[in-house]
């Protein structure tokens, strides 16, 4: 026997049950113990930047509201908050506390999300369910608020779209207290079952030195002790009217592993400190107009004319989002890049990996809350060509996908068939 | 009775029996997802979901991938299935031993080997198919069946000692330990002790049956279904079944050791057939509570372990609970 460690390696994905969107993980593996790590993205292919250099900002603003699944309110607010900058618009007091209410609202229903998705990922379905049915009720309020479940467009530039009336406004604080009433039974649930913890304590460490290196954000970073929120250092909407303290972990343990239970404790809390947020956001909900630039067309007018660059962040419940804008003068931007909270919190998979089991990869991958249709972008190389696979070299048209995915298919009948003919 | 008749009989019945485990095991597996999702806030399949399920996987293409040993690919679920059914054959299943052809035949110890076929088919599935995920899966389900064992033979062990120093002759024979309740014999730190086994036994169900807490072999969200990812269509379904009639093997396993009280004798001078009705009528609701308090209670209450944490939880904690049920009970023969 040589002393030499065999290692084998293996792939997770793009499509495989610990994952929701496509990604791929590999590792070096040795037994059950992760030796080496790595990931590789750029399997969900979205155009979107693309699009929306093809359109004017106004349609853009509904197309980021659609680069994630689930934050409507996380996109929009960032490019609005980049192109409010560029042609100095300023939004009115009223405008401010209601993006800060549905921004709020927004990481409640994020977090319980996750909660659920990571209970799945354990294994624990019965918690999966108690934190999805706590979802639905923010949901369904969302619903009432803006009109929608998931894509709210309540977002426009220069303001929101939708006021509060009274009704929601009753709304919005029975659904307070349904989750001050419940926040006891999900915290106990998920910061204090031994199997739980079992799993969780220990798994997947970050350092703070490791977080500050790989730039690491939101709940990820806060986890290992990083106390940064977009929300608290740079106060944008409401925020510095209602200020903000980054959750840390070590408020609730007493001290910062940057573990994946930490992450959870994290999440958790700031459930509860949205709560808290919410009530005082409603209490000093100030009067007056919703929107600095209600006439679409007025504002496209203006937007036309407006020449210049800026980013627009947002602490989104996964981390920072930012959106760097550059108009010039014309209907579409000349630049629009987006960065994802997940494009930050990838690279922390690595050390969070190596040294850990098999089984602990599910939780791990998912403890960082990943959004990868939000962070995977084509990419479209001017006058590159696109490795023959296009006619016209850079851009695949309808035409080429129809031809390269019936090609495909050939292939796929070709093989299947030779397959069929081995079985037999 | 002419070995001709017998051979017939014997058939007859295996082929019987092999229903009846399929039925009332998918039936149990049915029950225990109703119940699952009543306890986490949802409605639930029907009833007789898992018998849509085997139906239609025996209507689906049966793929094999490339890489695999075909041969063993193809014959350890039939392994599996004849496992499980030979395991019925040795377990008293409330009233119908009364017509078994193999009553009184086999003991204990036959029973913990024909019960690990199944697991150690899916093992031989899992490293022929070749997959990484599926080798992973089998080394997991080597270790889990390893470390479930031990728990499980101390608890069968101490239960036919107790039987041995009342007296009784066979003791090893599960016949005998359904005739003579540990309840009956044993007096009050007995009883504890019986109880300790018991939950022992309870926390043991799961393991065999490769449920949550200890679903590590198959592991959805890590391994994609394990040992079992490359299996489809009718293989799969056999395994199914196996899985079907080693719930129904285990129930009278655990009927057999800690309730074999019939229904009928509630009542006197029944003729056979109503009280062989009876019997299994109770046979049933008793393999239920005993699935419900095993599997359903627990796979609804607790997230998946890793592997070395069940090494742990079945040697450290289980097996030593075990222990000390059996010291219990031999502290119980003294006083």
């Amino acid at each position: 026997m040589s002393e030499k460690e065999i290692t084998f390696s293996t792939t997770i994905g793009p499509t495989h049950p610990a994952f929701k969107e496509p990604i791929q993980l590999s590792f070096e593996l040795h037994g059950e113990e992760i030796v080496a790590a790595d990931f590789v993205p750029g399997q969900a292919h979205r155009g979107v930047e693309w699009m929306g250099m093809r359109r004017n900002p106004v349609q853009i603003l509904y197309l980021a509201e659609r680069i994630c699944g689930i934050c409507g309110v996380t996109h929009a607010m960032s490019f609005a908050r980049a192109v409010e900058q560029i042609a100095g618009i300023e939004v009115p007091r009223r405008a401010h506390y209601l993006r800060s209410i549905a921004c709020e609202w927004e990481r409640i229903h994020s977090h319980l999300l996750w909660a659920g998705v990571a209970a799945h990922e354990l294994g624990f379905d019965s918690l999966f369910y108690v934190a999805w049915q706590a979802r639905e009720k923010v949901l369904d309020l969302m619903e009432d608020f803006t009109g929608s479940r998931v894509h709210y467009s309540t977002i426009a530039i220069g303001g929101v779209r939708r006021d509060l009336d009274d009704r929601v406004r009753k709304a919005m604080d029975e659904t307070l207290a349904f989750y001050e009433s419940v926040f006891e039974q999900l915290r106990r649930a998920f910061l204090e079952d031994d199997t739980v913890r079992l799993r969780c304590v220990g798994t997947g460490v970050l350092t703070a030195k490791e977080a500050l290196e790989l730039c690491a954000v939101g709940p990820t970073a806060r986890a290992s002790g990083i106390p940064w929120d977009v929300r608290q250092d740079h106060p944008y909407a409401a925020y510095a009217e209602v200020p903000v303290k980054a959750v840390l972990p070590d408020a609730y343990t007493g001290e910062t592993h940057g573990d994946v239970y930490d992450r959870i404790v994290v999440r958790v809390f700031e459930i509860l400190q949205s709560v808290q947020l919410l009530h005082q956001l409603l209490d000093q909900l100030p009067e007056g107009p919703i929107n600095a630039c209600p006439k679409p067309v007025a504002l496209l007018m203006r937007l036309k004319k407006a020449t210049g660059e800026a980013v627009g962040m947002h602490e989104a419940p996964r981390g920072e989002v930012s959106h760097y804008v550059r108009l010039a003068a014309a209907e579409a931007p000349l630049s629009w890049k987006v960065k994802a909270s997940s494009y930050s919190n990838y690279m922390s998979w690595v050390p969070m990996l190596v040294g850990e089991q098999v089984a602990d990869i599910p939780i791990i991958a998912a403890s960082i809350d990943p959004c990868i249709s939000c962070t995977d972008r084509v990419l479209v190389r001017k006058g590159g060509g696109s490795g023959g696979a296009s006619s016209s070299g850079q851009v695949l048209t309808k035409a080429d996908l129809t031809r390269l995915s019936v090609a495909k298919t050939r292939r796929l009948q070709a093989s299947a068939a030779a397959r069929a003919e081995v079985v037999r | 009775m002419s070995t001709t008749t017998w051979i017939l009989l014997a058939i007859a019945w295996v082929i019987g029996l092999s229903l009846y485990g399929v039925i009332l095991g998918l039936i149990l597996s049915g029950v225990d997802r109703v119940l699952v999702a009543r306890m986490q806030g949802r409605i639930g399949p029907p009833l007789v979901q898992p018998f849509y399920d085997v139906a239609k996987l025996f209507r689906k293409q049966d793929c094999m991938p490339s890489g695999a040993t075909a041969l063993v690919f193809r014959f350890a679920p039939v392994v599996a299935l004849a496992g499980a059914v030979t395991a019925l054959l040795f377990v008293p299943l409330g009233g119908l031993e009364r017509a078994a052809l193999f009553l009184g035949r086999g003991d204990g110890i036959l029973l913990l080997y024909l019960l690990l076929l199944p697991g150690l088919a899916m093992v031989v599935g899992g490293f022929a198919s070749g997959s990484p995920y599926a080798s992973i899966g089998a080394q997991r389900e080597m270790l889990s069946m390893v470390s479930y064992e031990l728990p499980l033979a101390c608890t069968i062990l101490t239960l036919a000692w107790r039987l041995a120093r009342a007296g009784v002759t066979a003791p090893f024979s599960l016949w005998t330990l359904a005739d003579h309740p540990v309840w009956a014999e044993a007096g009050p730190l007995g009883w504890a002790g019986a109880a300790l086994l018991l939950g022992v036994m309870l926390l043991v169900l799961p393991g065999e049956l490769g449920r949550i807490p200890f679903d590590a072999p198959e592991a959805e969200t890590e391994l994609a279904g394990g040992l079992l990812i490359e299996y489809s269509g009718r293989s799969l379904a056999l395994f199914e079944l196996a899985q079907a009639v080693k719930t129904v093997a285990l129930s009278g396993l655990m009927c057999a050791l800690f309730a074999p009280w019939r229904l009928s004798s509630a009542w006197s001078e029944l003729p056979m057939p109503v009280a062989t009705v009876f019997d299994t009528l109770g046979f049933i609701v008793k393999s239920g509570l005993f699935m419900f308090a095993g599997v359903s209670l627990v796979r609804a209450a607790v997230a998946r372990l890793r592997i070395d944490d069940i090494v742990r939880v079945y040697w450290k904690h289980l097996g030593l609970a075990a222990l000390a049920g059996s010291l219990l009970l031999i502290v119980d023969t003294w006083i």
